[in-house]
């Protein structure tokens, strides 16, 4: 049945107009992910606007592909530049870039796309495989249960995300405190708006991603005053065919580095210590780990297949509970509201061909994505070589636009240049920006989830503990939550030494 | 850093309260269909407020006296943060387009010292390139001035 449902899909897929969407999703998200201040989510955020008169399985599919080309467009400035367009493409600057400067720019290049494509196939096949089964156990979810997920959702990003646990629980707090912001839809009671006609539709988190990562980091970029001087992308069909005689000899490193991004990437923010993770057990397994960091194409291959196979994994709860796994998943998901779809295990029931539609583009756009980017990187590279005079006022002016389109309204290009300056002092402040944009966008779900389990319960908390599945979920959110409590202590314990602080996802 | 570090969690701190007191007006307890507006803000602010008073005393515990940005960096950063203001309340005033053609040829002139042909070129086909794509292909309409009601648009 899965079978016959995928093929569905792929009919979806293959109209030629969704195959043009992601082609042109690709081509765009490649530059947005090669362009500094521009990243995936917001590069979402930013064409929102423009699929509402789409249909929803067309837009969807143009967002993915966007999301892919993205992911591929942060390989090309680590390994070029040593600049890692995304977090979770510093690993493979540590041998990407050694690689480039030794003049082996094109093997580099084949070996981070041919891994990406690998690690987000053996995601997407994953997803194809258990995709529909956790739906089906989803569908007998009650509200309890949706909390303690949510609930989990934010302790992973605690527990797991590195960085100082006590500004994570701060951005978290944050964001749900902005969405509570507006009317309350189910008293119809006005919550902190202060008299302030403008707040009362309440803040959109479109405007706040595009603030917080597109206004926010071009400020960033300008205060470290990088300027682009890399190596040139050398690439050609005899230089691919090379490396991809070369590639088979890792195998092992593939297989462990999809695994690790799976099973990493299907909680949020899971993609960059995926990566690390994935380039740390590759040196250690390796037969040369002395070779790591001076131009090794291992070092390339694991954390590439683990950013992306987290990449993929990351879409998986959102299509099947509606609980996004990333900032641009999140986006997505708001998306999907917006499109008029429930998000949620219904959505395999309803609408069948949106879902297999969007699972098979995964497939097409991988497949196109890998070929357009090897074919097309120099394009992709030169774009790094635009001045930043011009970049800087034309990504400014291009947020400005996102901001403007989502509800037609001028306090949002002001809430944007706010988001932005909060999104510059929070990065530099090391508050994680990624469980802020994830708890604006869940807010609303996740209070509803509250106050119908408590209204369940008679106002009892122990609900989220005595049901089953809600109960086995909690105690695992509430063990991450623990955890930077209990990890020193275990330490101390065992006398280890203390552990060093891990570079966190934005 | 410790400043700033300070300086951020107990504006949010004063955040909180704010939240809090606004709460409280709405109601925090539980009404007869269940928990009423101000329950779940209420809690929220309760923990923001827990989880200042601990980023303070982290903070004041650790010197950390390196500044949040060095005056050499706080340039470059004005320079990109000003003009965008300005963009906005141009945008306000006049219209996207029209402010778009005045901030990006300002910007690549002031900043960046391009010829006038490039600046010239760009200034005029970006406008007309968003123009294309947001009001005619995607019809998604934005802000316009006195130039367009001009031009009866």
């Amino acid at each position: 049945m899965g079978f016959q449902n995928l093929l569905l899909g792929f009919q979806v897929a293959l109209q030629p107009h969704n195959l043009f969407l992601a082609v042109l999703g690709i081509t765009l998200g490649t530059i947005i992910g090669v362009l500094p201040g521009l990243g995936g989510a917001n590069g979402v955020a930013i064409l929102l606007p423009l699929t509402f008169s789409m249909s929803p399985t067309s837009a969807i599919i143009l967002l993915t592909s966007l999301y892919w080309g993205a992911l591929f467009g942060g390989a090309i400035t680590s390994i070029l530049f040593n600049i890692p367009g995304e977090p979770w493409s510093v690993a493979t600057t540590f041998d990407g870039f050694p690689m480039a400067q030794r003049g082996e720019s094109g093997q580099a290049l084949t070996a981070a796309f041919s891994s990406s494509f690998v690690g987000a196939l053996f995601s997407v096949i994953l997803i194809t495989l258990f995709a529909p089964l956790l739906a089906e156990v989803a569908l007998r979810f009650g509200p309890p249960e949706f909390f303690a997920i949510q609930l989990l959702t934010f302790s992973s990003f605690i527990g797991l995300g590195g960085g100082n646990p006590v500004k994570s629980l701060v951005s978290i707090l944050i964001g749900f405190i902005l969405a509570v912001v507006g009317l309350d839809i189910v008293t119809g009671t006005l919550r902190l708006t202060f008299g302030i006609t403008a707040l009362m539709k309440g803040l959109d988190f479109i405007v706040a991603v595009i603030g917080l990562f597109g206004i926010g980091e071009i400020l960033l970029t300008m205060e470290e005053g990088l300027s682009f001087r890399g190596t040139s992308a050398k690439i050609n069909p005899r230089v691919v065919v090379q490396t991809w005689k070369i590639l088979p000899r890792y195998c092992r490193t593939f297989v462990r580095s999809a695994f690790i991004g799976f099973w990493m990437g299907f909680k949020p923010g899971g993609a960059t210590p995926a990566s690390f993770m994935s380039y740390a057990f590759a040196k250690r397994f390796s037969r040369h780990p002395e070779r790591f960091g001076k131009g090794e194409i291992e070092g390339v291959v694991a954390p590439e297949t683990a950013a992306h196979a987290a990449g993929g994994a990351s879409l998986l709860p959102m299509i099947t509970l509606g609980i996004p796994g990333s900032p641009t998943a999140a986006v997505m998901l708001g998306g999907l509201i917006i499109w008029g779809l429930q998000p949620g295990p219904l959505l395999f029931k309803e609408k069948p061909e949106f879902v297999w539609g969007l699972i098979a583009s995964m497939y097409t756009g991988n497949v196109m994505g890998v070929l357009m980017v090897l074919a097309f990187v120099p394009f992709f590279a030169a774009i790094l070589r635009i001045p930043f005079a011009i970049l800087t006022p034309l990504i400014v002016s291009i947020c400005a636009v996102g901001a403007y389109s989502v509800h037609s309204s001028m306090v949002d290009v002001w809430y944007m240049l706010i988001f932005g300056v909060v999104g510059y002092a929070f990065k530099k402040l090391d508050y994680p920006l990624a469980p802020l944009v994830l708890a604006l966008v869940l807010g609303d779900l996740a209070e509803n989830a509250l106050r119908q389990s408590l209204i369940m319960s008679q106002g009892s908390f122990l609900i989220f503990f005595t049901r089953p599945i809600a109960g086995a979920i909690s105690s695992v959110a509430v063990f991450f939550f623990a955890l930077p409590i209990l990890t020193p202590w275990w330490r101390r314990v065992r006398g280890l030494p203390a552990s060093v602080p891990t570079r966190q996802e934005t | 850093m410790r400043t700033a570090d300070v300086t951020t969690a107990l504006l949010l701190a004063a955040g909180g309260v704010l939240v809090l007191w606004d709460s409280v007006r709405i109601g925090v307890g539980w009404s007869t269909d269940g928990p009423q507006s101000g329950f779940f803000p209420f809690w929220l602010a309760v923990a923001l407020l827990c989880c200042c008073a601990a980023i303070v005393v982290q903070t004041i515990r650790r010197s950390d006296r390196t500044p949040f940005v060095t005056r050499e960096a706080m340039g470059p950063v004005l320079k990109v943060l000003v003009p965008a203001i300005v963009f906005v309340v141009l945008i306000q005033i006049i219209g996207l387009y029209v402010a778009t053609a005045l901030y990006m040829p300002f910007y690549m002139r002031w900043i960046g010292r391009h010829s006038w042909l490039v600046v010239v070129a760009l200034s005029i086909a970006i406008p007309v390139a968003t123009f294309l794509v947001f009001e005619v292909w995607f019809l998604v309409p934005m802000p316009k001035g006195p130039l367009e009601a001009w031009l009866d648009y």
